[in-house]
């Protein structure tokens, strides 16, 4: 450990950086508040985490893709307000697969869009953001969605109920992450992610399907954003239609805050899963230091920008960037 | 030769093409649908929608350089709010009481001051750490709408200063003075960007950084300045809006950044950097404000507004691309 060169140390803390801040946050926190680390309130803070987390994961396959998407949040209402509507005019059980197929189609357009007809998925995806509200501001007619019999419907399960001992979102959660990580990792389909968006070019050469991984990579998204607004729809039954607006920022803050470059090509679930989890912790451990509530957004912020920059600080081996 | 010219013509004439098209369409339709009945191209009303224009306007000049950079400012809406309430606080504050009414132009400078030192950290951020431009501001937006609540939590912060109001509300040439800031900062910007060696080198370093930086062009204070302009330009759309209004909420400006991307990018501007210009953003500008105010006069609501410019931004895309891909091929014919 003595012999420990100053560049291991560095290097092991870039390869690492992410865990070892969040390893630190908690001992701060739990130093600060005893309360921080006791199996009722990491539970409550993962279980309000599940939302966003599940939104994330979808969005990490777009990101390593070297795409963006904007359109996350307000696609989240559209499916909120879809499956509260249908649920009290066709039953929940038809009214879960029709809310999937009509967000997958969204994420089939996005896909189209991006993937086959190569338009820039940053102002793609602003576009979609900004038509999807409308749809959902349609859709709904303006007004606020309520299922009318809350107490009859077995619907809530997916945001309130507990299975095993353990809060159904977060069982949600860790499914969907531990299947979207093994495609990632595991499967031929998650190589070629990685190929696309590390280098576009070099993979259409070798054979891969661009447009069509990235279409893919779009689908998983929109799935990933149904079954968010599933659960969001369910843990209160009711729903304004803006209940997902600026959750596409706080999505992307959580999967490049996990380490995944926005150019592409790098990036796991796991550390999504880890981004997202910090930036629940730090809203979680900032409130029971007793801090007001918007100051967790300065302190996620500052944490964003420092994680990044010792993530490309590490890559070209200086602090400071090159540019004159 | 004279293909590419033409298809060049084609693009950056589309904008006011489509406003041409727009303003027949509203007109028409307006005769069938419209609930008023007044003209919708009433001189009156046209006048309007350029006061109207001015504050989503004055931030697109701003974001037009810094596109045309290569970069992207997320954090205007943020800076927009700060702004703002550093305006109507300060003239309550005591150390400035026995000014009487030039508390006015102190308060001015002061929100200008908060807006451009706000852009010029973002700038400073991107220059030293090397971090991308969306990543950075991206950061900011949440970190000054953070500071924007914390400041006075949920409540509104109003002050009215009825001099300023005055002034706000004055015209002068038959012009709103909201209209008057718009069209000198597009002045000004255009002279910036078509006339002088930063406007130039602004277009270099967007189209190639590695031959701008070769080209012994100092890269870095370059796009801090842009970020500095930005964020002056905020500032100012805040000081001319809210001198009218006289109270802001802390959830004002938010998602002006898509409101300005959308005007700059259906002007022609590439998100990828080297080129775009300023009287394309102006277009888009008022194209936007045209689809707004033109929906509402046809009996549309706000959720037409927001789906019929998303469809329309994903429609320009499409376009833009096409005429691109034609001119490829001219090239290589």
């Amino acid at each position: 450990m003595a012999t420990m060169s100053k560049q291991q140390i560095g290097s092991i803390l870039a390869k690492q950086g992410i865990l070892v801040a969040f390893v630190v946050f908690m001992i701060a926190f739990t130093i600060a508040n005893p309360k921080f680390l006791t199996a009722e309130n990491v539970l409550s803070v993962v279980r309000s985490s599940a939302i966003l987390g599940v939104m994330a994961l979808g969005v990490t396959f777009v990101v390593i893709s070297g795409n963006l998407d904007l359109s996350v949040g307000s696609m989240m209402s559209f499916s909120t307000i879809v499956v509260l509507d249908l649920h009290d005019k066709i039953g929940p059980a038809l009214a879960i697969p029709v809310m999937f197929a009509m967000t997958l189609s969204l994420g089939a357009l996005i896909g189209f869009l991006v993937g086959y007809l190569k338009l820039n998925s940053l102002i793609v995806t602003l576009g979609m953001l900004s038509a999807i509200h409308g749809l959902t501001l349609t859709y709904s007619g303006g007004k606020n969605m309520d299922i009318a019999d809350k107490e009859g419907t077995w619907f809530g399960v997916f945001g309130q109920g507990t299975a095993l001992g353990l809060p159904v979102p977060i069982q949600i959660f860790v499914v969907v992450a531990a299947l979207l990580g093994l495609v990632l990792a595991k499967t031929s389909f998650g190589r070629k992610v990685y190929a696309v968006g590390g280098n576009g070019t070099a993979a259409t050469f070798s054979g891969i399907r661009r447009a069509r991984t990235v279409f893919f990579c779009y689908i998983i998204s929109a799935a990933c954003v149904a079954t968010a607004g599933l659960i969001q729809a369910s843990r209160s039954l009711g729903s304004q239609n803006t209940v997902g607006q600026g959750l596409e920022l706080e999505v992307l803050a959580a999967v490049i805050l996990g380490g995944a470059s926005l150019l592409g090509g790098s990036g796991t679930i796991l550390k999504t899963v880890i981004g997202v989890l910090i930036l629940g912790f730090i809203k979680n451990g900032l409130l029971l230091m007793g801090l007001q509530f918007y100051v967790q957004y300065v302190v996620t912020s500052v944490i964003i920008i420092l994680a990044v920059w010792l993530d490309i600080a590490a890559k070209r081996g200086r602090l400071w960037s090159q540019i004159a | 030769m004279a293909q590419g010219m033409r298809s060049k013509a084609l693009k950056s004439g589309a904008i006011w093409g489509f406003i041409v098209l727009e303003l027949i369409f509203f007109s028409v339709a307006g005769e069938f649908l419209s609930l008023s009945d007044k003209e919708f191209m009433d001189a009156e009303n046209m006048l309007l929608l350029l006061k109207q224009s001015a504050p989503i306007g004055i931030i697109a000049m701003g974001m037009t350089i810094v596109m045309v950079n290569g970069n992207i400012d997320l954090s205007v809406g943020a800076t927009f709010a700060i702004a703002a309430i550093v305006l109507l606080d300060s003239m309550t504050w005591p150390i400035f009481a026995g000014l009487g009414d030039w508390v006015i132009p102190v308060a001015w400078l002061l929100a200008l001051a908060v807006g451009t030192a706000l852009g010029a950290l973002n700038g400073l951020i991107v220059w030293k750490t090397g971090i991308d431009a969306f990543i950075v501001t991206l950061g900011a937006m949440l970190a000054y709408r953070g500071i924007v609540f914390m400041f006075n939590g949920e409540q509104p912060t109003s002050h009215l200063n009825w001099t300023l109001v005055d002034i706000a509300e004055a015209k002068f040439l038959g012009l709103a003075t909201a209209s008057w800031f718009l069209l000198i900062v597009t002045f000004a910007v255009w002279f910036l960007m078509a006339k002088t060696v930063h406007g130039r080198n602004a277009y270099a370093i967007g189209d190639n950084r590695e031959a701008a930086v070769n080209a012994g062009i100092r890269v870095g204070p370059h796009m801090m300045i842009n970020f500095a302009i930005i964020g002056f330009l905020a500032a100012l759309s805040a000081v001319v809006f809210y001198s009218e209004s006289g109270s802001v909420n802390p959830n004002d400006g938010m998602l002006y950044e898509l409101w300005v991307i959308t005007a700059v990018v259906l002007g022609g501007t590439k998100i990828i950097g080297g080129a775009g210009s300023v009287i394309g953003t102006f277009g888009g500008v008022i194209a936007i404000q045209l689809l707004r105010k033109g929906l509402g006069h046809i009996g549309a609501d706000t959720s037409t507004v927001n789906l019929v410019i998303g469809l329309i931004l994903v429609a320009v895309l499409i376009l833009d691309r096409q005429l691109n891909m034609r001119g490829k091929e001219e090239l290589k014919v």
